[in-house]
């Protein structure tokens, strides 16, 4: 029953993989890999990983959901109603796709893994506790760390206004004033007669 | 259910994600595909974990570190597709060919 369960999550994980880069939506997209990974989740908790599987469960549903919104941001093709085919390089990126799967196949089938299987009644949310508060709390607090540095870079990257000015947002890399107290022309950049000062860049002379 | 049938599902998921990230020009479809070829590496990771690796926690703390990574390549990856098309109007990878405007 177990193996049924197995094969059933697996097929269905790849499945939904390959239609996320065939269907006509965006949307639609984010929900087959929403699928794929909460298939993955399943094999998880399958295979005794009661947190991990969980965890991938419950985090792809709410990424994935927020990445809905910006599919819905992007999407050029509303509704998938037109057939939508954004590719380039498809020869090249089909024979990559093929030769990383026949690579990893490849080892699947030949390698001779130690046969170490997970002792039945085995703690193994407790042991991961200790584990991430015990000898690997370094790479805990780092990945931690990481994250935090993460969502400071995101709203950085994001946000309309940059380090340029308040408006500066959707004008790109201007570069800053010659002399902030004043608002002086950047360097290489002259007034437009009729300008007010923003939205222009360099490269008049 | 074994090792080979779990790292075979786990290759297949990783060259779908190669396959996507590599041929999509949609800058957020790579995005996607990325994210499948993690997926693909958590399950091989929790795979070796519960199969050869006799249940050793340190198993678990790299599916979670995969996990950790993804969440971070989602973040900034779509902040700097916002940065992008803010400066530049473009959410393509061909619109990207040059550092100059």
């Amino acid at each position: 029953m177990t193996g049924v369960a197995f094969w059933v999550f697996g097929v269905a994980a790849v499945v939904a993989g390959w239609r996320v880069f065939r269907t006509d939506s965006m949307v639609r997209a984010t929900f087959l890999l929403l699928a794929s990974f909460l298939n993955v989740g399943a094999i998880l908790l399958l295979l005794g990983g009661a947190y991990l599987g969980m965890a991938l469960l419950f985090m792809m549903t709410v990424e994935m959901t927020v990445m809905v919104i910006f599919m819905v941001a992007f999407m050029m093709n509303p509704a998938g109603l037109n057939p939508m085919n954004m590719t380039h390089q498809p020869r090249l990126a089909a024979v990559a796709g093929w030769a990383a799967f026949a690579g990893g196949a490849a080892v699947a089938w030949r390698s001779n893994f130690p046969d170490r299987p997970l002792p039945a009644g085995k703690a193994v949310i407790a042991e991961l506790g200790t584990e991430l508060m015990g000898r690997s709390m370094l790479m805990f607090e780092t990945a931690g760390v990481a994250l935090v540095a993460t969502m400071i870079g995101a709203v950085v990257l994001s946000s309309r206004r940059s380090r340029y000015g308040q408006d500066a947002g959707d004008d790109g890399s201007l570069p800053p004033v010659l002399d902030p107290a004043t608002g002086a022309y950047p360097a290489g950049v002259l007034p437009e007669p009729e300008a007010s000062g923003h939205g222009h860049h360099g490269g008049h002379s | 259910m074994s090792l080979t049938a779990a790292l075979l599902i786990a290759s297949a998921l990783f060259g779908l994600g190669l396959w996507g990230a590599l041929g999509q020009q949609s800058i957020v479809m790579l995005l996607m595909g990325i994210e499948l070829m993690i997926n693909g590496v958590m399950l091989a990771g929790g795979a070796m974990w519960a199969y050869a690796a006799g249940g050793e926690p340190k198993g678990q703390l790299l599916v979670v570190i995969a996990m950790a990574v993804m969440a971070v390549e989602m973040a900034v990856g779509f902040a700097i597709v916002v940065a992008v098309y803010r400066a530049r109007q473009v959410d393509l990878t061909e619109g990207l060919d040059s550092l100059a405007r």
